[in-house]
């Protein structure tokens, strides 16, 4: 047996933005770890992206700045690219390969770790059933979120995602045993990174967080490797040590910019606005990392948060990513403009998973039929108001003027809340009755007889009807 | 042993050139590795040839040996199919897991169906009759709900020469002997067919028969004919998957193939959890005694994804062979037509619309000719029905995918991001669908409904697109400068779209309404319409109508009788009469 892991070659034939094409090698294997020491004497490591009798095409992890044709040194390692996991890593800041940041020496390794992760058999998934409550009124009543989702905030520049997803973090974690939080940066500024640190910390639960920062200065090509080192880490968590783990990626655009900037400098074939064909399956490999498996304990919970160019929900990104996460929550820069916080647009923002988790014996009997009932009351209010705009507010019905008042109570004391105030299930379904409640009765067809009987408390004053 | 015919040359994702080749053919199945990876020959050339590569080819390198099965990518066929749940190459997922554990691992050789299950197997023919292809051999109660057909394989004819007397048996055991010109065919209960070759029927014939699903937007708007096809295009979340589920449960289809390509892996789960324990409402039996599922999950290779939609009508023509008619739900031909896109961008072949390859539409045109109702070789019939769901990037029905697949449809329901914002579901958009099959399946429901049927139907998709325009101009004006008359359309619209149209695929009861539950509640609006019109001409105020007892009855009507109660739902319709008689107001 030939240890091939063990020699070592000198000069490279090409390097090409974080890509180098070595020849004259023995024959390597594909989409394996490389590892490179420079003419510094820096180390760097790189994966095969394409092998061929007698030459590799490596993507260097860490970037080529300052690697050079001559004088680096190449081994080629015959094993994937891993990483040492272990429970250690709660608790602690690692840069986007999963190197500590924190001056502190590595972590113990209980195991070692493909960041490839295994693809989890389908018939080996349980289906999500046990909710998370966020202490959120729009997430809880009309978006709940599972344990084992995978639900994304789609936002846009400027916008409070991150302190709409550290509020979440905050809350959620209420009354659980084995929680903790995986967080991934890729490409956002350190103020971001310490965004969330502090937020950790003010809320105590800073020894539950393993860390995975490649910030906006390190090289655009770490980022592809980010989120695969922390969800490696989340699964040895999750599926090894029974936690349920919560995992925020953010910023995904810079993940899928990454992706795209490696794909053009090969000269891939674009799909849309020049991301690759296989951005879909690319980023299908991350999402479908969520999850619960059957008769182990812990789960995987993600909330990946992305600003979308241009606000444009059809952009590759968002589209690309709503087709494989199970719903979405989507900010608007309108209700964040009249100051309503969470700014989050009910219509467009849905939770798949919802419907089998929620109502009698899981969360409270009226829970579906009031969901449907504020989304199909909150859709007729967005009509009355695009005809209101036209014709102007006297034109309108009786019946018109009562949505509007809904709408209005229902953005001002249902969908607001504060960034430290957490309702409990109970309550924000208490606070929908209470905002339905300005509609007449016969208005909400989609709640039943018996449940109109129990919660409905008319308040409303239908002026000028016969 | 398997010989040696190439080494790797190259490794480029799931595309593998190989080098030194000897005897291949196009299409032959391959081993490559000492994994030995499953992969399908995809290009010949002097002698290199690229393959593609069915699992994740992490590791290959270049000199690894490649083996040949000598045969193209094949299904094996036999008693076991209904229940399981395979990938896209047909592995069995079930057991991969036992075998396994929670994760997939790479080089699985396991065999689709059980080999040590003993099959009840009662002989249909006797020692010296002349059996042809196709022809029924022998019986297997293969589930509770499906009797399996054993036939003779498509190329075998000639006097059966040994038959096994009623007994159990395997599905490697012999069960005939069958001796023509060529020589003695050994027959088991199973038999291979390649995926990508149709298999073999006596005739197409036309179908008349809806293929009754139990939602109303469809059955009564945009009717699907058993051997039809459908594609269901909509961005994302619009509902396409929860349209595909619904069907394979409700509509009244023998058997149902649904092929998860490149989705979620909690959608498989949710099927292999919920289908065992829902019920078939017609015949009492778990769905899952009816169902096959393909999955091969966003996460899989994508190599495979690409074939999975081939196991899958693979599967789906064997079952029409035994005279069924089969559903074959594709969830979803994007996911398909992009792992074409990815492996003609790694074959370097010049690229079309979207880096699409030229080939796209035909490969969708053969698709779709697999389906259609047949006479079988055994002179059954039997039919393959597609409903596939399209998911256009950014919703955009222009784009290659949704454009080419309208041409080889007959019905396209178009989900419409608007009513899905609204939770009006199904999101089926009454504006840009459509179904050919309108008049064919007319005759059905003359005959067992109500020969009113189509007539109202007209007479709602009238209103329908009355209203359309209308709102238009409320839009711009505001609804008090239309007269009375026009504002009833939009009235009785509105209980149109919430009373009928819309259904809750979560509510027990309104999850599935038989066709003369359906035809009642049309009625009963159409009923309503009519008699408010004549109250309006008389001077009634429209806004009264929505007060009315009988209104409101109306907007409740899919929930508040069930199929039980149908006769009471009749009865609602007479109330009509009497309301406006009375002027219940
Ligand atoms: N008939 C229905 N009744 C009730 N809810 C529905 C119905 N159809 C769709 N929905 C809701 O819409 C959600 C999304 O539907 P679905 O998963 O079918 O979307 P999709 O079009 O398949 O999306 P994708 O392309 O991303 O897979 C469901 O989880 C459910 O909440
Ligand atoms: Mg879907």
């Amino acid at each position: 047996m030939i240890r091939y892991d063990l020699r070592e070659y000198r000069g490279l034939q090409e390097i090409v933005g974080p890509i180098f094409i070595i020849r004259e090698i023995h024959p390597v294997g594909y989409n394996e770890l490389v590892e490179i020491t420079d003419n510094q004497g820096q180390e760097r490591i790189g994966l095969t992206l394409e092998v061929g009798q007698g030459y590799a095409v490596v993507q260097v992890l860490t970037g080529t700045a300052g690697l050079s044709l001559q004088n680096c040194r190449v081994r080629f390692k015959g094993k994937p690219v891993t990483i040492g996991v272990s429970e250690e890593m709660l608790g602690r800041v690692f840069n986007g390969l999963g190197e500590p940041q924190d001056g502190l020496p590595s972590p113990r390794r209980e195991e070692i770790a493909d960041v490839n992760g295994q693809t989890i058999n389908p018939t080996a998934r349980d289906y999500p059933h046990k909710i998370i409550e966020t202490g959120l009124s729009v997430i809880d009543v009309m978006n709940t979120l599972v344990r084992g989702q995978k639900l994304p905030v789609f936002s846009g520049s400027g916008l409070p995602h991150n302190i709409l997803a550290a509020q979440i973090t905050r809350q959620a974690r209420a009354g659980e045993e084995d929680f903790c939080i995986v967080f991934a940066a890729m490409g956002v500024k350190y103020d971001t990174a310490r965004f969330f640190l502090r937020s950790f910390e003010d809320s105590g639960v800073l020894d539950r967080v393993a860390m995975f920062l490649s910030l906006a200065d390190s090289p655009s090509i770490e980022r592809l490797m980010t989120p695969r080192v922390a969800l490696t880490c989340a699964e040895f968590l999750a599926f090894r040590k029974g936690k349920h783990v919560l995992v925020i990626l953010t910023d995904m655009a810079n993940y899928c910019e990454a992706l795209r900037e490696l794909s053009t400098l090969r000269g891939e074939i674009p799909a849309r606005k020049g991301y690759p064909g296989y951005l879909y399956s690319d980023l299908a490999s991350l999402y479908e990392r969520a999850g619960v498996v059957k008769n182990l304990a812990g789960s995987i919970t993600q909330l990946p948060i992305l600003t979308m160019p241009n606000d444009d929900l059809t952009h590759p990104i968002p589209d690309l990513t709503g087709f494989i996460t199970e719903g979405q929550v989507v900010m608007d820069r309108e209700l964040a403009m009249r100051g309503i916080y969470p700014p989050v647009a009910c219509l467009p923002s849905l939770s798949r998973l919802m419907k089998d988790n929620i109502g009698k014996d899981l969360t409270r009997e009226d829970h579906p039929a009031v969901a449907a009932q504020l989304f199909s009351a909150y859709a007729q209010v967005k009509e009355i108001r695009a005809l209101a705009a036209v014709v102007g507010e006297e034109e309108l019905s009786p019946l018109d003027h009562l949505y509007l008042q809904f709408g209005e109570s229902f953005e001002m004391s249902f969908l607001s809340q504060g960034i430290e105030e957490s309702r409990t299930l109970e309550e924000s379904l208490d606070l929908a009755w209470e905002v339905l409640s300005l509609l007449p009765r016969e208005e909400l067809a989609r709640i039943k007889e018996e449940m109109l009987e129990k919660y409905y408390q008319e308040k409303h004053e239908l002026s000028g009807s016969h | 042993m398997m010989e040696t015919v190439g080494r790797i040359y190259r490794v480029n994702g799931p595309v593998v050139e190989i080098a030194e080749v000897q005897s291949l053919q196009m299409l032959d199945m391959v081993e490559v590795g000492s994994l030995r990876l499953v992969g399908e020959v995809v290009h010949l050339r002097s002698d290199r040839a690229l393959v593609q590569v069915y699992e994740d080819t992490t590791g290959l390198r270049p000199g690894d040996p490649v083996y040949s099965r000598h045969q193209p990518l094949s299904v094996e066929l036999g008693p076991g199919l209904l229940g399981s749940i395979y990938d896209g190459i047909q592995r069995p997922l079930k057991m991969i897991q036992e075998n396994q554990g929670f994760a997939i691992g790479r080089g699985s050789h396991l065999p689709p169906l059980d080999r040590t299950k003993l099959w009840k197997f009662s002989p249909q023919v006797v020692s010296g009759q002349e059996v042809s292809s196709g022809e029924v051999i022998g019986e297997v109660q293969e589930t509770g709900l499906v009797k399996h057909l054993v036939m003779v394989p498509p190329s075998v004819s000639g006097k059966v020469c040994q038959i096994v007397p009623s007994g159990e048996y395997s599905v490697d055991q012999e069960v005939a002997v069958i001796e023509s010109d060529q020589g003695k065919y050994l027959l088991t209960m199973s038999q291979h067919w390649p995926v990508r070759r149709a298999r073999p029927y006596r005739r197409k014939i036309e179908s008349a028969e809806p293929l009754l699903t139990g939602q109303r937007v469809v059955d009564t708007l945009f009717p699907l004919v058993k051997g039809g096809c459908v594609a269901v295009p909509g961005g994302f979340g619009t509902g396409k998957t929860v349209v595909q589920h619904q069907l394979a449960k409700w509509s009244n289809a023998d058997i149902v193939v649904f092929v998860g390509c490149g989705e979620r892996g909690n959608e498989m789960a949710d099927v292999l959890l919920s289908f065992p324990e829902l019920i078939d409402p017609r015949r009492q039996r778990p769905l899952m005694e009816r169902t096959i599922l393909v999955a091969n999950t966003s996460n899989m290779p994508v190599s495979a994804r690409e074939a999975s939609i081939y196991t899958g009508i693979t599967l789906a023509e064997y079952y029409r062979d035994m005279g069924y008619q089969v559903a074959l739900m594709v969830d979803s031909t994007s996911r398909w037509a992009e792992a074409l896109r990815e492996l003609s961008g790694r074959l370097e072949e010049m690229p079309m619309e979207e880096g699409f390859p030229a080939y796209l539409p035909s490969r969708l045109a053969e698709f779709y000719e697999r389906s259609g109702a047949v006479e079988t070789l055994s002179r059954r019939t039997g039919s393959v029905s597609v409903i596939a769901s399209v998911s256009p990037p950014g919703g955009d029905f222009s784009e290659p995918v949704t454009a080419h697949t309208r041409r080889f449809v007959r019905a396209f329901w178009a989900l419409d991001r608007e009513l899905a914002n609204q939770r009006h579901y199904p999101a089926i958009s009454w504006v840009e669908s459509y179904s050919e099959y309108l008049e064919e399946v007319k005759e059905w429901w003359d005959r067992n409904v109500s020969s009113e049927w189509l007539a109202l139907r007209y007479g709602v998709m009238d209103l329908l697109q009355k209203e359309e325009r209308l709102s238009q101009v409320v839009k711009v004006v505001g609804p008090d400068v239309l007269p009375p008359s026009q504002r009833l359309i939009l009235q009785i619209c509105g209980l149109f779209k919430n009373a009928f149209l819309q259904q809750n695929a979560f509510d027990p009861v309104d999850a599935y309404s038989s066709a003369r539950k359906q035809f009642l509640m049309l009625k009963a609006i159409i009923r309503f319409y009519q008699k408010a019109q004549v109250a309006v001409k008389s001077g009634m105020a429209v806004s009264r109508i929505r007060q009315s007892p009988v209104y409101q009855k109306l907007l409740r009507m899919k929930t508040d009788y069930p199929e039980d109660k149908l006769s009471q739902l009749e009865n609602l319709i007479g109330q009509i009469d009497d309301a406006f008689q009375l002027e219940e107001f």
